[in-house]
């Protein structure tokens, strides 16, 4: 059975493009008779009219808005978004990119490489597009020259390394007398690829999904009583691969359960599902599951921040995007109020020069904000996922689409912030520091471990520090709460404090639930990439055991409903998948477990 | 499904359109779905069904009846509302002829085609319908191949083409006023080619009329029009029987049917395949009124 490919065309009439598109349609048998009847009413047949579908588009002989256009082999079906070229309609170009493997873009072999021509190769770069097919047209007015081919090729070639272009293919074409386009040509025996449909026909897509990050951003509860309740939650997978038994984690609430069972559009039951499939997931336990959460694996979650960078094309005629407009963001299923806070650069698009001065976003124009949401987007970076790292922000007074955003990540300081060295080198220092991580449930014992620890290393001589999560609570995370993405942030800065702790040549002893793994892992690898040491102790207590201890009487109420989130009773903890150390306070003494862990800091 | 988890053209297809309905559902207040009982609305509605499975279709149906039907159309669409469960509304262009609201065109070659689009406009608005899906497809007829997926139609029912929503990725924006609506078109990536495959693979019922039969037919303007009550014959027609089938049903007095033998859906797969003329081009004369015919319809609120 054949396969889709969407490509996006970008280009005027005059570089052949529409000419192009008419010879694709025509040569593979895809143009009715009729259609063409109603263009080959003048001298020779003008495809352009193929292309332009509105009154206003034939009036003024220019393309306005993207015209979809259909054909098929045998092999692929194919959805052409056609463009038009100009600068003034670049959103147009932008739209019709967003959604296409592939990237079509016209040279004219006379007039070689022009700004026209790198735009387009940008926008395609920039909305991801894994292809780029580069047609240098009318070869047959430059004489079938290979010399010139080649001079196109290399200066294109140049140009395109500073874009983010994995595949990059050259094919010298006429449009016009069909060479090169559906049959190799004979009038270029020099040219050793394959005719372009040919490469349409046969590029590999099938790994430009992101088959590795299991995302299901969920769309709609699917509920019925009758025979069996039925309680399923749909949505089109945006990442990676499901199966029934995956164990699966709810954002933004937390809980992980398994999937019970996959099911296909009318009931069809699934092995495993995978992006674009629009499926329904039952899950093992019933759990609060709503609209806008996502479903993903507990070890590998999307971002969470409600402050992220991301690049912009601003569509609105009637405004300007300006630091301090709000707006709606539609991202995956979710629509949350939001502030544009920054407008870091516009990007010139023929140039890729970068103005930092600038104070607006006009019609066409790109560039690279930051944007404080109300509530956290759940997010990849728009490079490792199209469909979760992608936004719209509409105007909530006219109800228009005012912009399409690509999000780079989470808001870091800005790159104009410079690091400041210092001559003092962790050699020249009196002692090594390190950091000793404690995580566990709540009353599992890392309190005492901790203290016994920091005690012993004090009368040894040695400088210790210890950051205790609870007393951290009462200053530096004083603003924090206990949702996943405020554990998140309280996971963040202890980490920070013990990283510079443990920098300044102070033993940093955390004891912290730091209930999620991915937190934990941040923090090791920013301790990894300042070349300091890093100690994962995780105390391996039994929950009924903690529970029955419960100094704090937090389990009890807890379970009497009077707190919400807590680790272990209504949200997961997630145990280290490779601790460096595993104590066991129900079978040994401090004492000991302290032994063990200076065993491993000192070997 | 192999290891390079890979989907047909025709799964993707219908992904897309499992996506769209979803979306609807969960953001709209109050959708419906236009079905005329043609090849596109069932199709259409055979996904929506799926698409909700197993809980019953959230919306109901609606047929813009003009009432110069194919009798069998008429009873298959009444069939196929009871079989899937769905609650079927029908809104009358006569109701609209008796109360004044529309004239009546005259003479032989008079269609109710435009008087449909103040009956279907009536319709929303009485029900205060937010989003109405349609089984218009883009490869259709250009004016079509410009339109969104989610459409927005201003309180008189208006498509400005000039000021359409940019749509990217599978983001839809549904934002609309009270009395405002978005037409949404599931459809719209399918070709007539793809239709009939899904048909074929899925084992999906239609209306008799879309296979060859026998039937009483006239020449009129380069097309096969079925003599049926509604037809008024023009002075030198003469009514033959002809070996025939529609590629597209709509109002009787407009929509012309081809000569074929195609008597299955794999038999329509290969005919259409091969065919070089277009559904529309071949069989409406609701289409040949001008260059913009469709644009300046669909601008007046038309499907």
């Amino acid at each position: 059975m054949p396969q889709l490919l969407r490509l996006a065309t970008a280009g005027s009439v005059d570089d052949g493009k529409s000419t192009l598109i008419g010879r694709l349609l025509y040569d593979s048998k895809s143009l009715f008779t009729d259609h063409l009847a109603a263009i080959e009413r003048g001298a020779a047949p003008d495809l352009a009219l193929l292309t332009d579908g509105l009154r206003a588009e034939r009036e003024q002989g220019i393309t306005i808005d993207v015209a979809h256009r259909y054909f098929a082999t045998p092999r692929r079906k194919f959805i052409i978004a056609d463009t038009p070229g100009h600068v003034q309609y670049t959103r147009n170009m932008v739209t019709g990119a967003s959604t296409s493997d592939l990237a079509l873009v016209l040279i004219d072999a006379r007039k070689g490489v022009l700004e026209q021509s790198r735009r387009h190769a940008f926008l395609a770069s920039l909305l991801g597009i894994p292809h780029l097919v580069l047609c240098v047209n009318k070869m047959d007015l430059v004489d079938w020259s290979q010399e010139r081919f080649d001079e196109i090729r290399e200066e294109f070639r140049q140009f395109a390394m500073k874009l983010d272009v994995p595949d990059l293919t050259f094919v010298p074409i006429s449009a016009l007398h069909g060479d090169n386009i559906v049959h190799r040509s004979a009038n270029m025996p020099w040219y050793e690829g394959t005719s372009l449909l040919h490469h349409l026909e046969e590029v590999h897509i099938a790994s430009d999904r992101n088959l590795i990050d299991a995302r299901l951003p969920v769309q709609y509860v699917i509920r019925s009583q009758g025979e069996r309740d039925f309680r399923g939650y749909a949505g089109s997978v945006a990442g990676g691969v499901f199966k029934p038994g995956d164990e699966v984690t709810v954002l933004p609430s937390g809980f992980t359960t398994t999937v019970r069972a996959i099911w296909g559009p009318g009931g069809t039951e699934l092995a495993e599902a995978f992006p674009p499939q629009a499926v329904t997931v039952q899950l093992a336990d019933e759990l609060d599951v709503a609209r806008g959460d996502v479903l993903c694996r507990p070890g590998n979650r999307p971002h969470i921040a409600s402050d992220v960078d991301a690049m912009v094309c601003w569509f609105s005629e009637t405004g300007t995007l300006t630091p301090g407009s709000r707006y709606l963001v539609q991202h995956t299923t979710r629509s949350v109020k939001a502030q544009v806070s920054e407008l870091d650069y516009r990007l010139d698009v023929n140039t890729l020069h970068r103005d930092e001065n600038a104070a607006a976003l006009t019609l066409n124009e790109i560039g690279r904000i930051r944007l404080r949401t109300h509530e956290p987007l759940l997010f990849d970076p728009y490079k490792r996922n199209r469909h979760t790292g992608s936004f719209i922000l509409v105007d909530e007074a006219s109800g228009h689409t005012v912009a399409a955003g690509m999000i780079t990540g989470a808001h870091r300081p800005a790159t104009n912030v410079v690091w400041h060295r210092t001559s003092v080198t962790r050699e020249q220092r009196a002692t090594e520091g390190a950091t000793v991580w404690i995580t566990g449930l709540s009353a599992s014992g890392k309190s005492t471990i901790a203290a016994e620890l920091e005690r012993r290393l004090v009368a040894e001589g040695r400088p210790a520090y210890l950051l205790d999560g609870d007393n951290l609570r009462h200053g530096l995370n004083s603003d924090l709460g206990f949702s996943s993405a405020d554990r998140a942030e309280n996971v963040r800065r202890t980490g920070e404090v013990a990283r510079l702790f443990a920098d300044s040549g102070v033993i940093a002893i955390v004891s912290l639930i730091s209930p999620y793994r991915a937190d934990r892992d941040r923090v090791r690898a920013a301790h990894a990439d300042a070349g300091l040491p890093f100690v994962e102790v995780f105390v391996d207590t039994p929950l009924e055991l903690c529970e029955s201890r419960d100094p704090k009487g937090l389990y009890a109420r807890a379970r009497r409903g009077e707190i919400t989130g807590f680790t272990g009773i209504d949200d997961p903890y997630e145990a280290p998948s490779s601790p460096d150390v595993v104590l066991r306070p129900a079978e040994s003494d401090p004492a000991a477990m302290v032994s063990e862990i200076l065993a491993f800091l000192d070997r | 499904m192999d290891a390079t988890y890979e989907l047909t053209h025709l799964r993707a297809l219908e992904a897309e359109a499992v996506h769209v309905f979803r979306e609807v559902a969960a953001t709209f207040e109050r959708p419906v779905l236009l079905f005329s009982a043609g090849k596109d609305s069932v199709l259409m509605l055979h996904l929506a069904v799926r698409a909700f499975w197993p809980a019953p279709l959230p919306f109901p149906v609606l047929h813009i009846d003009t009432g110069h039907n194919f009798d069998e159309v008429i009873s298959f669409r009444d069939r196929v509302a009871e079989e899937l469960g769905v609650r079927l509304l029908v809104a009358s262009v006569q109701d609209d002829i008796d109360a004044g609201r529309v004239v009546e065109e005259t003479g032989p070659r008079a269609s109710r085609n435009r008087l449909q689009t103040t009956t279907l406009l009536r319709a929303i608005n009485e029900n205060s319908f937010d989003a109405v899906f349609g089984g218009a497809r883009r490869d259709e007829e250009k004016a079509r191949a410009k339109e969104r997926v989610f459409s927005f139609r201003d309180e008189f029912g208006r498509w400005d083409p000039r000021r359409q929503r940019p749509e990217l990725w599978n983001i839809y924006n549904g934002r609309c006023r009270k009395g405002e609506h978005i037409r949404v078109f599931p459809l719209s990536n399918w070709t007539e080619l793809d239709v009939w495959e899904y048909v074929l693979n899925e084992n999906i019922e239609l209306p008799p009329i879309y296979y060859a039969h026998r039937r009483e037919v006239v020449q009129r303007d380069g097309m096969l029009l079925a003599h049926t009550r509604h037809l008024t014959l023009l002075d030198g027609e003469e009514p033959y029987e002809a070996q025939v089938r529609f590629r597209t049903v709509g109002d009787a007095t407009c929509t012309g049917c081809v000569e074929s033998t195609a008597a299955s859906p794999a038999e329509v797969v290969a005919e259409v395949a091969a065919t070089r003329v277009s559904e529309r081009g071949a069989t409406r004369a609701d289409d040949r009124i001008s260059e913009s015919g469709m644009e300046d319809r669909k601008r007046e609120g038309y499907f």
